[in-house]
């Protein structure tokens, strides 16, 4: 007994000699401070109109903790200030689950909704039921094709096809003679169609990887062991921005001379960017599509109007290389961009 | 459970009172913790007690208690089986797969994926009995392997990494209306597997308490050995309950395939946890040997609750896996206390 209380005496002394540490410590740069900073001088939080206090939902196929949602949702809660919008967001990346979220949604009878569809068939009962129940549903990200067929009212996001063939023309324009597609979220047709289009557009040859995207370590190593296992490999395609970094770090411990090109975009990919690190990136900017989605559910209830015309509404490709780097730079601290 | 207050000279006739009766039952626990979740919601989401929310929430939790059925047999029979969650996904892969390739009427693939299915869980259970390994190591083998064959053929076979739609194929609205058709009562729409996933409890209920198996399955659980020396036949009774498993999947799956049109093949992987989460919450033992089917359900019910319940009170979804890791230890902790309890006052 005696010395399980000597222990818990020395964790006690050692947290409160962490504790001290970490107040005396202080940092002039950076950090949360500089963070709290940043928000201040952004947009402000004040609603714009004065329509009643209308709820949207966002039911996405994002899995936890993903860069990319965040900043969609970041986008959406932006235009949900503006726009006096009560903004509920949840997701998975289960398309069964998924589904039922979006059910859910329906039974909280919210104003609008707003669907990721990734997997499309999954979500097709789903989002009639939606439709069904009156309520006005705008797709995003994934699911161009049936976003209209479904009874969407319009459809913001990338083209995943075009995009790809975006990439497999950059890849021509910088040289590259053989590439690796790595695809970090096995069954989500949008990325099958990003490296098949990229696949369609490149001269030279250019083969799939699939790595488990919830394992880092995981992945690393994939990438790791293909660009080791062949080197005549110098060009890899991460599909979202995290997998760019890891991808370098890959390619490094691999000793291999391949160029990192990726699909979206963050504070790190932009960082790679301006060292020169990564090739290029091709953005389909997140936050817009959070953005818009709100704002146009805004507008449909407030003046009944639709954007797009009955065709998606594209917020990508847009490449962007060295040159973009700085300016992005300050938007992805801040996590907009 | 009806007891009376009568109390008789022998002492194996002697009534216990309904109170003790309850406090020995491995659901208890559960039970308690399902009132005190819908208490929750009902007060802190509004939408919450709308009759089409609760439908909502029976078909999250049916879609997961009808694996957490065979999967709480099984813990009782004191193993574990970390495949079923792909199993699910394969028994909708192979059924879809089948049908296409074949150009068959789709009840010919929803028989063969019966009999994969099936023959999956002798695997698994011959393995186990053969070895006499864990069946913690075998199951994550064929988790493995079946994570990577519904990929790899999937790709093989159809080019990509969903399959093809056979919502055109003859058989397929019967099989919709068997496995993934909506029942509208008054205005409320409601999932046709509450119907199988109560079915099933009903079931498993009766084999538990009410047959021969039943016992065998506690016994193989409690203790193997003297199990197989006062007669029960092990073997046959875990490659039963891992068959149990099987034909759970194979409903489960066929759901997905017919309510969904299309599988990706990706997915169920972390959904055996799920079920095994499930089994535990409804009072099922680690160690086997005790626990109920009914329990598993009332597992599940608290897992759909908490998940959609999150959903209606508009909280963060972020912390969902937090109050679900917090609900499973609250729920053991319960347990394990109930249970002192009542073994105490025997």
């Amino acid at each position: 007994m005696a010395r399980v209380r000597t222990g818990v005496r020395a964790v006690g002394a050692v947290l409160v000699m962490a504790l001290g540490v970490s107040l005396a410590g202080c940092s002039s740069t950076g950090g949360k401070k500089a963070e709290d900073a940043r928000k201040a001088a952004a947009a402000g939080g004040k609603s714009a109109v004065n329509t009643p206090r209308w709820t949207v939902a966002m039911v996405t196929h994002s899995g936890d903790g993903d860069t990319f949602w965040d900043i969609v949702q970041k986008g959406a809660e932006q235009a949900a200030v503006k726009d006096n919008i009560k903004f509920l967001y949840s997701h998975n990346d289960e398309a069964q689950q998924q589904a039922q979220l979006v059910d859910a949604a329906v039974d909280k009878k919210v104003d609008g909704l707003i669907v990721s569809l990734a997997k499309p068939d999954a979500m097709k009962a789903a989002v009639a039921r939606a439709v069904k129940a009156g309520i006005p549903v705008i797709t995003v990200n994934s699911g161009s094709a049936e976003s209209k067929k479904f009874g969407a009212l319009s459809h913001i996001g990338q083209d995943e096809t075009v995009a790809g063939r975006a990439v497999g023309e950059e890849l021509n324009k910088r040289g590259r003679k053989k590439a690796l597609c790595i695809l970090h979220e096995q069954g989500n047709v949008g990325h099958e169609q990003r490296c098949d289009g990229a696949k369609e557009s490149f001269d030279g040859k250019m083969q799939n990887l699939y790595v488990d995207g919830t394992n880092m370590p995981d992945v690393q190593a994939a990438i790791e062991a293909k660009l080791q296992s062949d080197d005549s490999l110098d060009a890899v395609v991460t599909l979202g921005a995290p997998f760019a970094d890891t991808a370098v770090k890959a390619k490094d411990s691999a000793g291999s001379k391949a160029e990192i090109d990726t699909f979206d975009l963050n504070e790190a990919v932009a960082t790679g960017l301006k060292s020169g690190k990564l090739g290029f990136a091709v953005d389909q900017q997140p936050y817009l599509q959070g953005y818009q989605a709100v704002d146009l559910l805004w507008l449909y209830r407030y003046n009944a109007d639709v954007l797009g015309g009955g065709r998606p509404v594209l917020t990508g490709p847009q490449v962007v290389t060295e040159k973009d780097a700085d300016a992005l730079l300050d938007y992805a601290e801040r996590g907009t961009r | 459970m009806t007891a009376t207050a009568q109390k008789t000279a022998d002492e194996r006739l002697v009534e216990t009172s309904a109170l003790r009766k309850l406090l020995g039952r491995p659901e208890l626990g559960s039970v308690v913790g399902a009132v005190a979740v819908f208490a929750f919601f009902v007060v802190f989401a509004d939408s919450f007690l709308r009759a089409s929310s609760l439908a909502t929430v029976l078909y999250a939790a049916s879609t997961l208690g009808i694996m957490a059925v065979p999967v709480a047999l099984l813990m009782i029979g004191g193993e574990f089986d970390l495949s079923a969650g792909v199993l699910v996904t394969s028994s909708a892969l192979i059924s879809s797969m089948f049908s296409y390739q074949m150009t068959a009427n789709v009840w010919v693939g929803v028989g063969v994926s019966l009999l994969a299915t099936l023959a999956i869980g002798v695997f698994n259970g011959v393995m186990l009995t053969r070895t006499q390994l864990p069946s913690f190591i075998i199951t994550l083998g064929t988790f493995l392997m079946l994570t990577g064959m519904n990929l790899g053929f999937t790709k093989l076979i159809s080019g990509t990494v969903s399959t093809k739609k056979i919502s055109d194929m003859e058989g397929f609205a019967g099989a919709h209306d068997l496995f993934a058709s909506t029942l509208t009562l008054g205005d409320v729409d409601f999932k046709v597997t509450i119907l199988w996933w109560f079915g099933l409890v009903a079931v498993a209920t009766w084999i538990l308490l009410r047959t021969r198996a039943g016992n065998w399955i506690f016994a193989c659980g409690g203790n193997k050995e003297a199990a197989r020396a006062v007669g029960v036949p092990v073997t046959a009774t875990k490659i039963g309950l891992y068959m149990g498993v099987g034909l759970g999947a194979w409903i489960a799956g066929q759901h997905l395939l017919f309510s969904f049109d299309t599988v990706q093949s990706g997915e169920g992987v972390g959904n055996e946890l799920i079920y095994i989460i499930a089994a535990v919450i409804g009072g099922c033992l680690i160690t086997g040997g005790y626990g109920s089917a009914v329990g598993s359900a009332v597992g599940a019910l608290i897992f759909g609750m908490t998940s959609k319940g999150i959903v209606y009170a508009e909280w963060d979804p972020d912390w969902f896996k937090f109050f679900l890791g917090a609900m499973l230890l609250l729920a053991t902790l319960l347990n394990h206390w109930v249970r002192k309890r009542a073994e105490a006052s025997k």
